[in-house]
């Protein structure tokens, strides 16, 4: 029994690392209505940044301050070059913009910045403690409490303030909500910075663990079933799905692991994906579209 | 006449060769209620759109306040004091009705947003004083009851009212309502008329309105425009209209 509950555990905590990938794409999904796959290029971008800056002997937290600067400034010259000059156009159309954007990114920070592994120290201490009889990762743990504060301060931020209302209200109905006088551009600059704020956040974190390496922006690939087990729309469905595809997998990993040869974490979230866009396509908590005809 | 708030002259707009509006040009005084009215299709709604810039007119000019403009985005003519409603509600429908009302305030914010993510600074006091303004106007359009409502689950009148409220919270000096009675019973058209008058009463604020039940629009407004096929067939007072021959036979002479 302990042994189950070791591996729910390490499950839940690694899902709440794709949680916090995922968040960043469930953010310029409500304020735009789209898929933005450049989110894991902002990822490496934000890591490499910071361990390009710590190699250069500059503090941790300053470090940290310059890289949230730079992803700010990436995030307003986004909407200035990309964005603005597309408004109204489809989503398919915003989409392919934001793959080019992915590759500028990419391309930019490696050339930049090199293309070698860097190893990234948080100075967090892994060693597995004891509660019980279960052992848990104290990295895993730091991790799922850095990612849970911030989804708690993110659903403050967005279900509280007028930010928040005018996120929702673009969300719900782009041309009221700018006949009503609000500015979409200035809310697109503030949704793309808080999503590199996530970035630069989910970049540490994976970076520490993985390397930062230009695999960080695979980490998407990870984070698309939780999106649709949870619901583009939803930072609640984000972290419930990012829960999920981590259990399920470390679960499946053990259980079903020896009867069908192994390796079955590398496909199980995405079977689980197909199976919800059979049965639920909106995801948990994602919204149905209900058109009055 | 007092003094026009807004003048459009010669204002002509269609769309890959249908023609809504044809060198249009009527004033509507500061401070009046006027009503525009016409069979469907005459392009009333287009010419609301016109107004506070969904549309572009392809030529003529329109001007609000002394200021002339030949382009203006929806949200700049917001700022500029144009309020509006729509006529197939375009509320922010899984918001309740005060999120629905604070929203008419986001463009009034004067608050930087690192003051207004912390709560510091000058954030406190907006906030209290956008609260207090959108519960002023909740009651006043009597919403008390529905204060914390999901909109999508209110009744179609109700729905109206909040459109108002929202519309009105941000003081506008120009309220374009698109149709605020469509859908209504006779005592939810005559209460929505209250709050017209109302509104255009304590609030100072000039009301153009489009309106199809003619003993509502009769009593309602100080002027009426009459539309057909996007060119004015009648412009004055309702009794005016009333005995215009050509009003009588473009509108009025179908109705009876």
């Amino acid at each position: 029994m302990s042994f189950f509950v070791e591996t729910l555990v390490g499950g839940l905590l690694a899902g709440v690392m794709y949680s916090l990938v995922a968040i960043g794409f469930v953010l310029v999904f409500k304020a735009s209505g789209v898929f933005n796959f450049a989110q894991g290029s902002m990822v490496l971008c934000a890591a490499l940044t910071f361990v390009t800056l710590r190699d250069k002997n500059i503090d941790f937290w300053l470090a940290a301050l310059m890289t949230l600067a730079i992803m700010v400034a990436l995030a307003i010259a986004v909407e200035r070059v990309v964005l603005r000059p597309l408004v109204n156009q489809p989503q398919i159309t915003l989409f392919m913009a934001t793959l080019g954007l992915s590759f500028v990114i990419e391309g930019i920070s490696q050339l930049v910045m090199g293309a070698s592994v860097h190893e990234l120290d948080l100075g967090i201490v892994d060693t597995p403690i004891t509660l019980g009889d279960v052992q848990v990762s104290q990295f895993d743990l730091v991790a799922a409490g850095t990612a849970g504060a911030l989804v708690v301060a993110l659903s403050i931020f967005f279900n509280w303030t007028r930010v928040g209302i005018a996120l929702r209200a673009i969300a719900d109905d782009p041309q009221a909500a700018l006949s009503i006088g609000i500015r979409l551009q200035r809310l697109w600059q503030i949704v793309w910075g808080v999503a590199g704020f996530v970035s630069l956040v989910a970049g540490l974190l994976w970076g520490s663990r993985q390397g930062v390496q230009f695999a960080l922006t695979l980490v998407v690939l990870k984070s698309l079933p939780v999106l649709i087990i949870g619901g583009f729309t939803s930072i609640t469905g984000a972290i419930v799905g990012g829960l999920i595809v981590g259990a399920g997998d470390s679960l499946a990993e053990i259980y079903l692991g020896n009867l069908l040869g192994g390796s079955v974490s590398t496909w199980f979230a995405y079977a689980l994906a197909v199976i919800f866009l059979l049965i639920r396509p909106a995801g948990l908590f994602g919204e149905t579209p209900v058109e009055r005809i | 006449m007092a003094e026009p708030i807004l003048q459009l002259k010669d204002v002509c707009l269609s769309f890959r060769g249908i023609v809504a509006l044809n060198a249009l040009s009527f004033e509507v005084a500061r401070g009046e209620i006027c009503a525009l009215i016409g069979p469907n299709g005459a392009g009333k709604s287009s010419l609301l759109n016109v107004i506070n810039g969904v549309y572009r007119a392809n030529s003529g000019d329109v001007i609000f306040n002394n200021q002339h403009f030949a382009r203006i985005r929806p949200a700049h003519a917001a700022g500029l004091g144009i309020g509006r409603t729509f006529q197939h509600n375009a509320l922010f429908r899984r918001l309740s009705v005060l999120d629905n009302v604070l929203a008419g305030l986001i463009r009034c914010s004067r608050t930087s947003l690192f003051e207004h993510a912390f709560g510091i600074g000058r954030d406190r006091r907006e906030t209290r004083e956008f609260r207090r303004r959108a519960e002023d106007v909740i009651a006043f359009l009597d919403l008390e009851r529905h204060r914390e409502s999901t909109v999508a689950t209110l009744p179609y009148g109700v729905q109206k009212r909040v459109d108002l409220a929202r519309a009105l919270v941000g003081q506008p000096t120009l309220l374009l309502l698109d149709e605020p009675m469509a859908g209504m019973n006779q005592d939810e058209k005559h209460e929505m008329s209250r709050f017209i008058r109302e509104t255009n009463r304590s609030f100072g604020a000039t009301i153009v309105l489009i309106e199809h039940d003619m003993s509502v629009v009769m009593g309602l407004s100080h002027h009426v425009v009459v539309l057909d096929y996007g060119r004015k067939v009648g412009d004055g007072t309702p009794e005016e209209v009333r005995n215009n021959p050509d009003v009588i036979t473009a509108y009025l002479g179908t109705v009876h």
